[in-house]
């Protein structure tokens, strides 16, 4: 048994489709993202899990007990804002204190605890402070130190570093994953920052108009996207558009030249025109090897980007971008010159559903 | 460029003796009892008056009674309407202003209607019951101010997310209103407070028709009667009304700061 299982959930508002078909189950101590743009049905998710909007259908169980009749009180959930929402009337350690004195823990263990719990998120000193005295990062670490003090079964974070400058979000980001590791608390993180979710999940949820896009490992989900979306959404991509030229064997054409592939084209038909997702830095210029699939095509443009330099390649129909290193011993080819460019059959992943 | 400023500095000159005139006036009168000289008499009088000091301390007693009442019932209420109904405060809103067009007189004929001694509610048989139908009475009254004001004071504050944060932790509805929302909503519901007392202290109508020995209906049979008593009664309602409007400065300067630091 898992411990988070969320089956067949679905949330309407009235005509409107929040989330549907929504299913996962989740392993103890597991880092999960969901990730998706705005109005994808992400924090709708999170906020049944914890409590605050009712599902419409489905059922969601922690560690085997059905939550869904709970209210969010009764769920022994911790959860951190993207606000922060500390209490403008409490201390730093009041706010840390607070779960623990609702749940009428003695004083005798409350004041340990809030000093630990200030000790791990590295403001030990802090804790006579109010919250408008802390910058918006030391907020959103006592608001994840108020959220864990209580030893909550499950940590739900809803974009919690959206409203930071990216330096702290960066170094908040590793902050939160080591301390996930450390207590081993099953987590679920809501974010629309692919970075975010690809360097933090153990596994990510790609959410498109309030269902699961594709649900797997951050490899899986940046090397192998299943869907146009999440090819389209996580990371740059190129997607070009072929024809299947022999399903079993995955063989395709773009443009008029084959490209072979790693495996067969499951569920596609002869003829068909389907969307194949190549990332860019997995396609080399100017090398033809017998192991790797070549195209031909013209320079249409090259981006010197400092270390960088971006090359887009123009095929007939289709355009590849691509990413060298700049070297002082090789200048950039020029706009209008032929170019061949060369990938690995692996490194090509057909996507679902033919294309019009 | 100075002539463009005559105008304001006149307007200003303008309201200013308006209201200054007659409180000067007023005072200035008040201190006339004695002949030839001016002396606090008129103040000893009315401060060692039995009828002032009860007067006036059943007027406290009222007011403190609305302010609690008001409190316990405005704030929940509109908390809820933030955090779960916005969709009717315009409705709300229109509600809590309808004592401002509806006069007290109105008012309390209605109650005299509705709660006198035959009715199912007999609150006017007792004086008890007449003095919580006065606080009724002064809450309906105070309502656009208080509501406003703890209105004004949770727009300021994140209702939603606070409170699903305390739901997170394990509260409850009491805990979320006394731990939570109050604290933080001190100085909007002093503002109230404050603006309750001053209205409660001074009214006559309600208190009159009710027949209750309050501040307002003393006033009024001092002024009926006398001649320097009654304009040192005014100043001392001023006082109290200003010391009141006064607090509600300093609050609010207090909760600017805070906000400042921000």
């Amino acid at each position: 048994m898992k411990f988070l299982e969320i089956e067949n959930l679905r949330k309407v508002y009235g005509a409107q489709v929040g989330v549907e078909h929504f299913d996962i189950a989740v392993e103890r101590g597991e880092f999960i993202s969901f990730l998706g743009p705005s109005g994808c049905g992400k924090t709708t998710t999170l906020r049944m899990v914890a409590g605050f909007e009712q599902p419409s259908a489905g059922s969601i169980r922690i560690d085997g007990r059905d939550v869904v009749g709970l209210r969010p009180n009764q769920r022994n959930i911790g959860m951190v804002f993207q606000s922060y929402a500390l209490f403008p009337n409490m201390t730093v350690a009041q706010n840390v204190a607070f779960g623990l004195k609702i749940a009428k823990r003695p004083e005798a263990e409350i004041k340990p605890r809030v000093a630990e719990m200030l000790q791990m998120i590295k403001l030990p000193q802090l804790g006579d402070r109010y919250p408008y005295q802390l910058s918006g990062g030391q907020q959103q670490r006592v608001a994840l130190a108020r959220a864990l003090a209580g030893k909550p079964q499950l940590l739900l974070l809803d974009e919690p570093l959206s409203a930071l400058d990216a330096k702290i979000r960066a170094s908040l980001r590793g902050e939160i994953r080591d301390l996930q590791r450390k207590l081993g608390i099953t987590t679920i993180y809501v974010t629309h920052d692919q970075e975010e979710a690809l360097a933090m999940s153990d596994r990510i949820v790609v959410m498109s108009e309030g269902r699961i896009e594709q649900l797997g490992t951050p490899f899986e989900i940046y090397n192998r996207p299943r869907t146009r979306f999440v090819a389209s959404f996580v990371g740059t991509l190129n997607i070009l558009r072929g024809k299947v030229i022999d399903a079993a064997k995955g063989v395709m054409r773009v443009d008029e030249q084959d490209v072979r592939l790693a495996q067969p084209i499951a569920n596609a038909n002869g003829g068909e025109t389907r969307a194949l997702a190549l990332r860019p830095e997995a396609v080399s210029l100017g090398e033809a090897r017998p192991d790797r699939n070549a195209l031909q095509g013209t320079i249409e443009d090259v981006s010197f980007l400092g270390a960088i330099v971006r090359i887009r390649v123009r095929f007939k129909d289709n355009l590849i971008s691509l990413d060298t290193f700049n070297s002082s011993a090789a200048p950039p080819p020029r706009r209008g010159e032929s170019a061949t460019v060369s990938f690995a059959p692996a490194d090509v992943q057909v996507l679902e559903g033919a294309e019009a | 460029m100075k002539r463009s400023r005559l105008g304001p500095w006149l307007a200003i000159a303008i309201g200013t003796a308006y209201f200054l005139i007659p409180l000067i006036a007023t005072f200035e009168f008040s201190l006339r009892m004695r002949r030839g000289e001016y002396s606090f008499e008129a103040y000893r009088v009315v401060l060692a008056d039995p009828r002032f000091q009860a007067s006036f301390g059943y007027s406290t007693l009222i007011a403190i009674a609305t302010i609690v009442m008001g409190v316990l019932l405005i704030v929940p209420t509109a908390y809820w309407i933030e955090l779960k109904l916005r969709k009717i405060r315009p409705l709300v809103e229109f509600i809590t202003l309808l004592p401002l067009v509806i006069p007290a007189i109105v008012i309390v004929f209605g109650y005299l209607h509705t709660y006198n001694s035959s009715s199912l509610i007999p609150l006017i048989a007792t004086p008890r019951g007449t003095d919580l139908l006065l606080t009724f009475g002064y809450m309906t009254l105070a309502l656009p101010y208080m509501y406003r004001a703890v209105d004004t004071g949770l727009r300021s504050i994140d209702v939603r997310t606070l409170t699903e944060a305390a739901e997170s932790l394990g509260a409850g509805w009491g805990a979320i209103l006394f731990k939570v929302i109050f604290p933080n909503v001190r100085v909007a519901v002093l503002s109230g407070a404050f603006l309750t007392f001053a209205i409660v202290i001074g009214e006559f109508t309600l208190a009159s028709l009710l027949d209750r020995p309050a501040f307002g209906p003393y006033l009024q049979l001092m002024g009926a009667n006398r001649a320097y008593e009654p304009s040192a009664l005014a100043i001392v309602a001023f006082i109290v009304t200003w010391a009141c409007m006064g607090l509600i400065q300093i609050f609010g300067r207090d909760r600017r700061a805070t906000m400042a630091g921000r």
